[in-house]
C-alpha cells in the first residue's frame, strides 16, 4: 500500500493544446493517503476516468507527475505500479475456473504453487467465494465476476491501491448495496487505498472517506461527505449531491444583509466579496415554509414516502423545499425562511467563507442520501 | 375468434414452390437416376441399390475421397492459424484499418475461375512471375506434370483466396473484446501468449467455429479453381471429388452411378458438418457450466 502523489497533474488528449479547453484533466496537486478510502465523483465526462487511467498507468498523463510513496512511476507501464482495478464491466478469463482466475496474477509473476494456492484461498474467503472456487467464471452473475476481479487485485498482498471505475454499472439494483458494503468492510478490515470512480451520489458518500468532486476536468472540491453537504464549495457540488439539489439564487449581497427577487433579508454573518456575481445556496431541507420570509408560490408537491418535496416559485426562480411527510402545504402564496446555518454565499460560483470564521460542522446532519 | 379458412397456406405457399425448385425436385431426379440403368434413348430399367454398391466398389471414388479430406485437412490447418494470425496484427483502427480491410477482401471478389486462370498463368514458367522465379533458381517447379508442384499451387491457391475470410471472421471476434480486457490482463502481468490464449482465443471461438463449418463445407466441394489449373491432372492427382463426379456424369455421361456418387458425397458433407457442429456447440456448453 502506498500514499499516491499527483504533482501539477495534467493532462490532454491533443497534441498541441491552446487553451485550458483542450484538457480533459486541468492542472491539479493532490495527495491520496494511504490506507484511505476515497470516491472520484462526477459527472460523465468531467475527466474522472482519465485521473483512473493515469493513476494505474493505462495512460500517460502530458504534463505532471504521479508518485507513489515519493517514487516517480509516471512512466511506469501499469504492470510495474502494482495496483489493481476493477472496470465498469466485469473482467474474468472465460476458460478458467474461479480458483484459476485468482491465481493467475501470482503465477504470471512466476511464485511458487503451495504459496499460490495460499494466497487465493485467502483471498477466496475475502470475497466470500470458497464455495465456488471450483466453478468455471464464465456462468456466474456479474456480481460474482465484479468481485473475482477485485480479488484478482487483493490476491497481491504488496498491491499499491484499488481502483474501481464505476464497479456496479452492470449490478443489479439489489446485489449493489450488498456489494458495496462488503467493499466497505473489506476496506476496514484490510486497509487498502482504494479510489472509486463513480457518478452516482449514494454510492460516492457511502463507501468513501472522502470524496473528491469533479467538474468540467477540474477537482472543485474534496471533502468528507459532511463537508460536501454543508459546505459545497462550489454551485455545482451543491446542485449535485443532494436530491433535490441545492436551491441556487441570484442575489445581492451587502455585509450581511442580502436581497432575492427584491426581498431584503439578514445573513447574521457579514461576507468579504470582490465584485463578482454574487449567488446565495440553500439546501431544500434548509428551506422552512411559514408566514415570514420570502414570498413564494406553491407550484406543485411530490410526495417520496418518507417526505414531500414542495417546488416552489420564487420571483421567477424555481425553489424546491423539503417538508416533513405529515406536514399542511399551502396551496398558493406563502413565504419561505432559511435555516440558521443553512445558507452558502458563492460568488463567481465558487462559495465565501463568512467573515468572522466557520462555525463547527454539526457531525449529526441528515445524510445527503 | 377463431377463423375457419385455409388462406395461411398461401402466405407459406410461395416458400414450398420455391424450395420445391430449388431443392427437392433436382434431388429428387438426381434420386431418381441413382436407381435406373439406360442405354441411351430415353430408355431406363431398374437397378435397385446396384450402383452405390458398384460406387462404393470402386476404387476410384475411394482416392478421391481421401484425396479430398487431404485437401481439406490441409487448407484448413493452413487457413486458420494463419488467418487468426493476419487478424491479430492487422490495425484495430484509423485510416489503416480501412485500408487493410479493403485489401483483404479483394480475393474474397474475384469470381472462381479467374482465380484459377490467375494461377495458371502465375505458375507458368515461361510467362508467369512464380514459375519463371523458381525456374531461374533452378527448382524443377511444374504443376502440369509433377504431383507435388500441381498440390502446392492448389494449396497455395485456396489459401491465397481463402485465408481472407477466416481473418476477416477473427478480426471481428477480436474487435468485440472490450479494452478492460487487455487493461485487466497488464495489470495482472499477463504474458502475450497468456493473453491470446486465456482472452483472445476465447472469445473469438465462436466466430472461429463458423469459419471452419465454411472453409471445410467449401473446400471439400471445390471444383472451379483445380479444375481451370490442373484439370484435375497430372494424372488423377488432384481429381477432388467434385471434378472426378463431373467427369464421370458429363464425359462419360454415366448418369446412375453418378447421381449415386453424388448423393453419397452429399451424405458425407453433411454427416462431417454436422459432426463438426455438435462437437463445437459442445465445448460451448461445457464452458457455460
Amino acid at each position: 500500500m502506498a500514499k499516491i502523489t499527483l504533482q501539477s497533474l495534467a493532462h490532454t488528449y491533443l497534441d498541441e493544446p491552446q487553451s485550458p479547453e483542450d484538457f480533459a484533466l486541468q492542472e491539479l496537486n493532490h495527495d491520496w493517503n494511504d490506507g484511505e478510502a476515497y470516491a472520484l465523483l462526477g459527472p460523465s465526462g468531467c475527466g474522472k476516468s482519465t485521473l483512473l487511467n493515469i493513476i494505474s498507468g493505462l495512460l500517460i498523463p502530458s504534463h505532471g507527475r504521479v508518485l507513489f510513496d515519493g517514487k516517480d512511476v509516471t512512466d511506469l507501464p501499469t504492470a510495474d505500479r502494482n495496483i489493481a482495478q476493477v472496470f465498469q464491466f466485469p473482467v474474468v478469463y472465460d476458460t478458467m475456473t474461479v480458483r484459476e482466475n485468482l491465481a493467475f496474477p501470482l503465477r504470471n509473476r512466476g511464485l511458487p504453487a503451495s504459496e499460490v494456492q495460499d494466497r487465493v484461498s485467502r483471498v477466496g474467503d475475502m470475497i466470500g467465494m470458497t464455495d465456488v472456487l471450483d466453478r468455471r467464471a464464465a456462468g456466474l452473475t456479474a456480481d460474482a465476476k465484479q468481485k473475482i476481479s477485485l480479488g484478482r487485485g487483493m490476491v497481491r498482498d504488496d498491491v499499491n491501491a484499488l481502483l474501481f471505475d464505476e464497479p456496479l454499472t452492470v449490478i443489479d439494483p439489489h446485489m449493489k448495496w450488498e456489494l458495496r458494503t462488503q467493499l466497505k468492510k473489506l476496506h476496514r478490515d484490510f486497509g487498502h487505498t482504494m479510489i472509486y470512480v463513480t457518478h452516482d451520489q449514494t454510492e460516492a458518500l457511502t463507501f468513501a472517506d472522502k470524496v473528491v468532486v469533479m467538474y468540467d476536468g477540474r477537482v472543485v472540491q474534496m471533502g468528507t461527505p459532511v463537508e460536501l453537504f454543508e459546505r459545497p464549495a462550489h454551485t455545482f457540488v451543491g446542485y449535485f449531491i443532494g436530491s433535490p439539489g441545492m436551491n441556487v439564487f441570484d442575489a445581492r449581497i451587502d455585509g450581511s444583509k442580502a436581497q432575492i427577487a427584491g426581498t431584503r433579508f439578514d445573513l447574521k454573518t457579514g461576507y468579504k466579496l470582490n465584485g463578482g456575481s454574487t449567488k446565495i445556496g440553500v439546501r431544500p431541507e434548509n428551506i422552512r415554509l411559514g408566514d415570514h420570509g420570502l414570498p413564494a408560490r406553491v407550484k406543485r408537491v411530490e410526495d417520496v414516502g418518507r417526505h414531500k418535496i414542495v417546488r416552489l416559485d420564487l420571483g421567477g426562480q424555481e425553489v424546491a423545499a423539503v417538508a416533513g411527510e405529515g406536514a399542511q402545504i399551502p396551496s398558493g402564496g406563502t413565504h419561505v425562511q432559511f435555516v440558521e446555518g443553512g445558507v452558502n454565499v458563492y460568488e463567481n460560483d465558487w462559495r465565501v467563507p463568512p467573515a468572522d470564521g466557520e462555525p463547527p460542522l454539526e457531525q449529526n446532519t441528515k445524510d445527503a442520501a | 375468434m377463431k377463423t375457419d379458412n385455409q388462406r395461411a397456406w398461401f402466405l407459406v405457399l410461395p416458400v414450398l414452390v420455391l424450395v420445391a425448385f430449388s431443392a427437392v425436385i433436382p434431388l429428387m431426379t438426381v434420386v431418381n437416376y441413382s436407381v435406373q440403368d439406360t442405354f441411351g434413348n430415353n430408355q431406363f430399367f431398374w437397378a435397385g441399390l446396384e450402383w452405390f454398391k458398384t460406387q462404393l466398389e470402386s476404387e476410384r471414388m475411394w482416392d478421391a475421397l481421401w484425396r479430398q479430406l487431404a485437401f481439406s485437412g490441409i487448407i484448413l490447418a493452413i487457413e486458420v492459424p494463419l488467418g487468426v494470425f493476419v487478424a491479430l496484427n492487422m490495425p484495430k483502427k484509423g485510416v489503416w484499418a480501412s485500408v487493410v480491410l479493403v485489401l483483404m477482401s479483394l480475393p474474397l471478389l474475384i469470381p472462381w475461375n479467374v482465380v484459377g486462370t490467375i494461377w495458371q498463368i502465375f505458375g507458368r514458367s515461361d510467362i508467369g512471375l512464380l514459375g519463371y522465379t523458381l525456374d531461374s533458381l533452378g527448382i524443377d517447379y511444374n504443376y502440369t506434370q509433377g504431383f507435388y508442384a500441381a498440390w502446392v499451387t492448389v494449396i497455395a491457391m485456396d489459401v491465397w483466396h481463402w485465408t481472407s475470410l477466416v481473418a476477416l471472421l477473427a478480426y471481428a471476434g477480436l474487435q468485440s473484446i472490450p479494452d478492460a480486457y487487455y487493461q485487466a490482463a497488464r495489470i495482472d502481468q499477463a504474458s502475450r501468449w497468456a493473453v491470446f490464449r486465456y482472452i483472445e482465443l476465447p472469445k473469438m471461438r465462436g466466430v472461429l467455429t463458423i469459419a471452419i463449418l465454411l472453409r471445410f463445407m467449401d473446400s471439400f466441394k471445390i471444383y472451379t479453381e483445380p479444375f481451370v489449373l490442373t484439370g484435375g491432372g497430372p494424372g488423377n492427382s488432384t481429381t477432388f471429388l467434385s471434378i472426378d463426379l463431373v467427369k464421370m456424369a458429363l464425359g462419360q455421361f454415366d448418369l446412375g452411378p453418378a447421381a449415386a456418387f453424388s448423393l453419397m458425397y452429399f451424405l458425407v458433407i453433411m454427416v462431417i458438418s454436422y459432426v463438426f457442429y455438435i462437437v463445437m456447440t459442445n465445448l460451448d456448453k461445457e464452458d457455460g457450466k
